[in-house]
C-alpha cells in the first residue's frame, strides 16, 4: 500500500473494522482476566456466555462477583466512554472545521467539573455527583449555544469563543470551591474526580448512562456522511441543500450527551476525543463515512487497555486522565510533527 | 417572459432586513436553457450578494426567485439544490477529502439525512469529473489540487447534483489565462447542453467570450442589461469602472470585441509610443 502523507494510508475499511473488532473482543477478554484475582481466559469467556446461554457451573461464586459486579461494568463504561468520547471529537472536529477541537470545547467538562465539585462539597454521595456533574455539563453547553446565538443562526466562530467564556465561568466557579472546601477530605475528592477514574463505574450507572450515551453513538454514526458537508462550510453544506442549523444542534446535542455522560461516570478523561480522530484519520483518510467507525472502535479499544494499565500497574489506581494524557501527547506531537501539512 | 427557467423579480437584499441599507434593489432578470447570464460590475458592488439571494443562502428582504414559476422560498434547501447548482468562490477544505468524496457531496440533495452515496450517485460523481475532464484527479487529496483543478472540482460538484441552473461566482478569480479558457470553455459547453447559467465576472472580456446576456451591477442596481455588444461600450464601462476603457473588435481569426482599460496619455508622449510600436500590429479599430 502507498502511503499517502497527506490523507491517510486508506486501509480497506471493511478489513480494518473487522480486525479492529476482534481487537476489541481480545483486549476485552485480557481485560476482564487480568486484576488482583487473575482468571483464566478460558474461565473468563465461559461466566461471561453463562449469563446468556446454560452453562453448568464449575468456578466459584467470588470469581462470578467480581467479573460481573466489578470487572464487566468497567469494561462496558471504558468502552461506551471511550467510543463515545472518540466519536465526538471526531464529529465536532467536522463540525468546526478545525482538527484540533475537542468534545470538550463548548465547555461541557468544565460545567460537569463544577457540578461535581459542588455534589461533593454539599452532598458528597456518589449518585448526587454523578448526577449534577450531568446536569452541569448539559447546562455549560446550553449557555454557550445560547450565547452564540446571533439572528437566529450559530456561526462557528461564536460558539468556539462563547464555549471559551463559558468554560472560563464554570472553572473559577470550580476553583472557587476547590480554596473553600475542606482540604483533608473535599479538596481530595474534587481534584481526584477531576482526575478521571471508571472506578466507580456500576451496573447501576450503566443502566441509565449506557443507553444515553450509545443512543448518541448511533445518531452521529448515522448521520456521519452529511459531517463530510458540515466540514465544507456553512454556505457550501447550504448551497448543496443541508440544513445544516439543524443537523449542526442535533450533532451538539449528541455528542453533548454523550461527553456529560462520560464525564458523570468517569470524571474529566481528555485527550481521547482529540488523538483518536487523528489516528483514524491516518488509517483511512479524512471521509467521515469511513472514519467514524473505525475512530468509535480504536477509542473503545485504546481506553480499555489505559483502564487496565491504569488499574493493575501500581499497588494504587493511576488516575486514567493523567495517563491519556502521559499516552497522548507524545503521540499527538509526533503527528503534529508528521503531517504538518495535511490533516 | 413568464416561462422563463429562473427569474428574478424585484429583488432587494440588506444584511439587517432593513431596505434603507440595502446592498442592492429591485433587481429583474430572467435566464432561459441554454442562456449564460454574465453579471459584471466593480468590486464590493454585490455580485456576490446578488448570487447568494438568487441560490437560496441569502433571504431577500424583498422581491423573489422563480424557477419555472415556482418561488423557491416556498420549497425547502434540498429541492432548490436539485433545481441549482452553486459554485462558489474557491474557498481551501479544512480537511484533505479526496476528489471523488467533495464531488460525491453534489449528491447530497437526493439522499435522506441518515443515507450515504450509494453506488449509483458514484457513479454519477464520475459522470461528473468526466464532464469537466478532471476524472484523473479523482483520487488526489483536494488541498493538493491547482486553483484550476480545484474549481473544476467545484463545478463537478455542483453537475452532480443534476441541475438545472447553474450559479457560478467568479469562478475565474486568481486563475491563469490558460485555465480561465479552460473554465470558461467547461461553462460554455454546459450551456450548450441546455443548462442556464448565471456567472459573475471580474473580466468584461468573458461576456463577450460566451455571454448571451449580461448586466452591469453598480452601486446596488442593475445599471444596463442587455447583449455584450449592447452593453459593454467605452462610455459605459468608464462609467462602471472609472477608468478610460477602450472596446475593439479584433479581426484576425479572433473575431471579437476585446476590452482595452489603459491610462490617457499626452500627446507628446503618444508619438514616443507610436514610434516604439510601429511594429505591433492586428488590431484593427472599428
Amino acid at each position: 500500500m502507498q502511503p499517502d502523507k497527506k490523507t491517510g494510508l486508506h486501509f480497506n475499511t471493511f478489513k480494518l473494522q473487522v480486525f479492529l473488532v476482534l481487537l476489541l473482543a481480545c483486549v476485552s477478554v485480557a481485560a476482564l482476566m487480568t486484576g488482583q484475582l487473575r482468571i483464566h481466559p478460558y474461565e473468563v469467556v465461559k461466566i461471561i456466555l453463562s449469563g446468556i446461554f446454560h452453562i453448568e457451573k464449575t468456578w466459584s461464586p467470588t470469581l462470578e462477583s467480581v467479573l460481573f459486579d466489578v470487572r464487566l461494568p468497567r469494561l462496558i463504561a471504558g468502552i461506551l466512554v471511550g467510543a463515545g468520547l472518540s466519536v465526538s471529537g471526531a464529529s465536532f472536529q467536522g463540525l468546526f472545521r478545525n482538527p484540533l477541537v475537542s468534545p470538550h470545547i463548548l465547555g461541557v467538562s468544565a460545567g460537569a467539573g463544577l457540578g461535581a465539585a459542588l455534589a461533593i462539597l454539599f452532598f458528597s454521595k456518589i449518585y448526587i455527583v454523578q448526577l449534577f456533574s450531568f446536569l452541569f455539563g448539559l447546562l455549560a453547553v446550553l449557555m454557550t449555544y445560547s450565547l452564540s446565538r446571533v439572528y437566529r443562526t450559530t456561526p462557528v466562530l461564536m460558539l468556539v469563543l462563547s464555549g471559551m467564556i463559558v468554560g472560563a465561568l464554570f472553572s473559577a466557579g470550580t476553583s472557587l470551591l476547590k480554596y473553600i472546601a475542606d482540604p483533608v477530605n473535599q479538596m481530595p475528592s474534587i481534584v481526584f474526580w477531576m482526575l478521571g477514574s471508571l472506578n466507580n463505574a456500576s451496573n447501576k450507572d450503566l443502566i441509565i448512562a449506557g443507553p444515553v450515551m450509545l443512543g448518541g453513538i448511533v445518531v452521529l454514526l448515522l448521520i456521519r456522511w452529511r459531517i463530510n458537508l458540515l466540514a465544507m462550510g456553512e454556505e457550501e453544506a447550504r448551497s448543496l441543500g443541508v440544513e445544516t442549523g439543524r443537523i449542526r444542534a442535533v450533532i451538539i446535542f449528541c455528542a453533548t450527551v454523550i461527553s456529560a455522560s462520560a464525564v458523570s461516570i468517569s470524571g474529566i478523561i481528555g485527550w481521547i476525543g482529540l488523538v483518536i480522530p487523528h489516528i483514524g484519520r491516518i488509517l483511512v483518510g479524512p471521509d467521515n463515512k469511513k472514519l467514524l467507525p473505525v475512530v468509535t472502535l480504536i477509542g473503545a479499544i485504546y481506553l480499555v487497555i489505559v483502564d487496565t494499565i491504569a488499574r493493575t500497574a501500581i499497588e494504587s489506581e493511576i488516575p486514567i486522565g493523567v495517563l491519556t494524557a502521559i499516552a497522548g501527547a507524545p503521540i499527538f506531537a509526533y503527528l503534529l510533527r508528521k503531517n504538518r501539512s495535511g490533516w | 417572459m413568464m416561462d422563463a427557467l429562473l427569474e428574478v423579480k424585484d429583488l432587494s437584499f440588506s444584511y439587517n432586513g432593513n431596505s434603507k441599507y440595502a446592498v442592492f434593489r429591485d433587481i429583474n432578470f430572467s435566464v432561459n436553457p441554454g442562456d449564460i447570464f454574465c453579471l459584471l460590475g466593480p468590486n464590493g458592488t454585490g455580485k456576490s450578494t446578488l448570487l447568494k439571494c438568487i441560490s437560496g443562502l441569502l433571504t431577500p428582504c424583498k422581491g423573489s426567485i422563480f424557477i419555472h414559476n415556482r418561488d423557491i422560498s416556498r420549497l425547502r434547501a434540498s429541492q432548490v439544490a436539485r433545481e441549482m447548482g452553486y459554485v462558489p468562490q474557491s474557498q481551501v477544505s479544512a480537511f484533505p477529502f479526496l476528489v471523488e468524496d467533495i464531488v460525491v457531496m453534489g449528491r447530497a440533495p437526493h439522499l435522506n439525512v441518515f443515507s450515504a452515496p450509494k453506488t449509483e450517485d458514484i457513479r454519477i460523481a464520475y459522470d461528473s469529473m468526466e464532464t469537466v475532464g478532471i476524472a484523473s484527479l479523482a483520487k488526489r487529496a483536494c488541498t493538493t489540487l491547482s486553483g484550476g483543478e480545484w474549481q473544476l472540482a467545484l463545478i463537478a460538484r455542483a453537475l452532480a447534483q443534476k441541475p438545472r441552473i447553474m450559479i457560478l461566482d467568479e469562478p475565474t478569480s486568481h486563475l491563469d489565462m490558460g485555465n480561465q479558457m479552460k473554465i470558461l470553455g467547461v461553462v460554455q459547453e454546459l450551456a450548450e447542453k441546455g443548462m442556464a447559467v448565471v456567472m459573475a465576472s471580474h473580466f468584461p472580456d468573458h461576456a463577450f467570450l460566451l455571454a448571451s446576456r449580461t448586466a452591469i451591477l453598480n452601486q446596488g442596481s442593475i445599471v444596463r442589461q442587455g447583449t455584450p455588444e449592447e452593453v459593454i461600450t467605452d462610455e459605459c464601462m468608464c462609467k462602471t469602472y472609472g477608468i478610460d476603457v477602450k472596446v475593439i473588435y479584433v479581426g484576425e481569426g479572433v473575431e471579437r470585441r476585446a476590452c482595452f482599460p489603459f491610462h490617457r496619455v499626452k500627446s507628446q508622449s503618444v508619438n514616443k509610443l507610436n514610434l516604439q510600436n510601429q511594429n505591433i500590429t492586428g488590431m484593427t479599430g472599428i
